[in-house]
C-alpha cells in the first residue's frame, strides 16, 4: 500500500524543500496553477472531437464488425478470441478498455488465463490515441510527424508481448 | 493522417449505422459523448491546476533540476536534442516517474508541461524529435505498479491481486523498449529522406 503514501509524500517533500529555501510557495503555486487551467481549456476541442468520432464508430456497431475480421489473426498467436476486442480497443479508448477489462475479469474470474491476460494488457500499455490527442492538442501541434505510427506500432508489440509473457508465465 | 482517421471513424460509423439500423444509438452516443468530454476536461482541469501549481514550486525549489541531474545519463541518451539544464528535462522525468508508480493523474499534467517546454524550444507547430519520443514513452507507459488493474482484480475476489505485477513489468519493458526503437527507426528514416 505504498501508493497511499506516495502523493502526500511528494506534496510534503516539495513544500518542506520550498519552505527551507524560503520560496514563497503559495504565490508560486497559484502562478503555476493558472497554466493548468489554460491547458485544460485548450484541450476540450481536441478531446471532444476525437471522442465523438470514436463513439459514433463504436455505437454504430462498425467496431464490432471490424473485430470479427481480426479473429483469425488472434487465433494464430494462440490467444483466446475473447481478448481480441480489448487488444483492439486498448490504444483507442481508455474508458472502453477499462470497462472491457473489468467485464472480462468479472466473467472469467481474475485468476483465469483470460483474467491474467486482460490484466496485463490493460496495465502494460496506455491509450495511444488519447495521449496523442491530449499531448499535441494542449500545445497546438498540427503536424504530428511519425507520432501516430510509432505509438500504434509500439502498442502492437506491447499486446503481442503481453500475450506471449502471460502464456509463458501462467499457462 | 489524424485528419483521415478522425473523419473515417465517423463516416464509416454513420454509413454502417445506416445499413445496420443503429442510427438511434449513434445519435445517443454523440450527445452522451459531448457531456463525457466536458466532464473529463473538468476533472482534468482540477488535476492540471493542482499538479502544475505544485510542480512550479518543485521547479523553483530546484527539485526538478535535481531529478534531472540524477538521471542525466539515461535521459541524455533518450532525448539527445534537449539542451542540458533545460526545464523540460525535469518535467519529462517527473512524468516518467509518475507513470512508473501508476499515478496517471499526476503523469498527464507533467507530460503536458514538458510538451509545452519542448514547444517553447522549437517554436513551430511541427512535432519535433523529442516530442515524438516523449509521446512514445507515454503511450507505452512504463508502469511498475498497475494500480487500477489491481483494484479491479481485488474487487472481483482474486486470490492474489498483485500476481500480475511481474508479468506487467515485463510486458511494459518490452513495449517501452520497442517504442524507443521504433521511434529511433522513424527518426533516422526522416533524416535520410531529408538528406536525399
Amino acid at each position: 500500500m505504498i501508493s497511499i503514501w506516495l502523493i502526500p509524500g511528494i506534496i510534503c517533500l516539495v513544500l518542506v524543500t520550498a519552505t527551507i529555501k524560503k520560496i514563497p510557495s503559495y504565490e508560486i503555486f497559484v502562478e503555476g496553477s493558472k497554466e493548468g487551467l489554460q491547458i485544460a481549456v485548450s484541450l476540450l476541442p481536441f478531446l471532444l472531437g476525437m471522442m465523438v468520432s470514436i463513439a459514433v464508430f463504436q455505437a454504430s456497431g462498425a467496431m464490432g464488425a471490424v473485430l470479427v475480421l481480426f479473429e483469425p489473426v488472434m487465433n494464430m498467436f494462440g490467444a483466446p478470441e475473447e481478448i481480441l476486442p480489448l487488444a483492439f480497443i486498448r490504444p483507442i479508448s481508455g474508458t472502453a478498455a477499462l470497462s472491457m477489462t473489468t467485464e472480462l475479469i468479472r466473467t472469467f474470474g481474475p485468476d483465469s488465463f483470460i483474467g491474467y491476460l486482460a490484466s496485463v494488457m490493460q496495465g502494460s500499455t496506455d491509450t495511444t490515441l488519447y495521449i496523442i490527442t491530449v499531448y499535441f492538442g494542449a500545445v497546438g501541434i498540427k503536424r504530428m510527424g511519425d507520432a501516430l505510427k510509432v505509438g500504434l506500432l509500439a502498442d502492437l508489440v506491447g499486446i503481442l508481448a503481453s500475450i506471449i509473457i502471460v502464456i509463458i508465465l501462467f499457462q | 493522417m489524424v485528419n483521415l482517421i478522425w473523419a473515417l471513424l465517423a463516416i464509416v460509423g454513420i454509413v454502417y449505422a445506416a445499413f445496420n439500423g443503429t442510427m438511434k444509438e449513434v445519435n445517443q452516443a454523440i450527445f452522451q459523448t459531448l457531456d463525457e468530454a466536458v466532464m473529463i476536461t473538468i476533472s482534468l482541469a482540477g488535476v492540471l491546476v493542482f499538479w502544475l501549481g505544485l510542480m512550479k514550486i518543485a521547479e523553483e525549489a530546484g527539485l526538478l533540476r535535481g531529478l534531472a541531474a540524477l538521471f542525466k545519463p539515461v535521459v541524455k541518451r533518450i532525448f539527445p536534442d534537449i539542451p542540458e539544464n533545460h526545464p523540460a528535462l525535469g518535467y519529462i522525468l517527473s512524468n516518467m516517474t509518475a507513470n512508473m508508480f501508476g499515478l496517471g493523474n499526476a503523469a498527464t499534467p507533467m507530460g503536458l508541461k514538458a510538451m509545452k517546454e519542448l514547444k517553447n524550444l522549437s517554436g513551430s507547430d511541427h512535432a519535433t524529435r523529442s516530442m515524438i519520443t516523449l509521446l512514445a514513452l507515454n503511450t507505452s507507459s512504463l508502469t511498475l505498479i498497475p494500480t487500477t488493474v489491481i483494484a479491479v482484480r481485488m474487487k472481483y475476489g482474486s486470490s492474489d491481486p498483485t500476481s500480475i505485477i511481474g508479468a506487467t513489468i515485463l510486458a511494459t519493458i518490452v513495449s517501452t523498449c520497442a517504442a524507443l526503437c521504433i521511434d529511433r527507426y522513424f527518426y533516422h528514416r526522416r533524416k535520410r529522406r531529408l538528406e536525399l
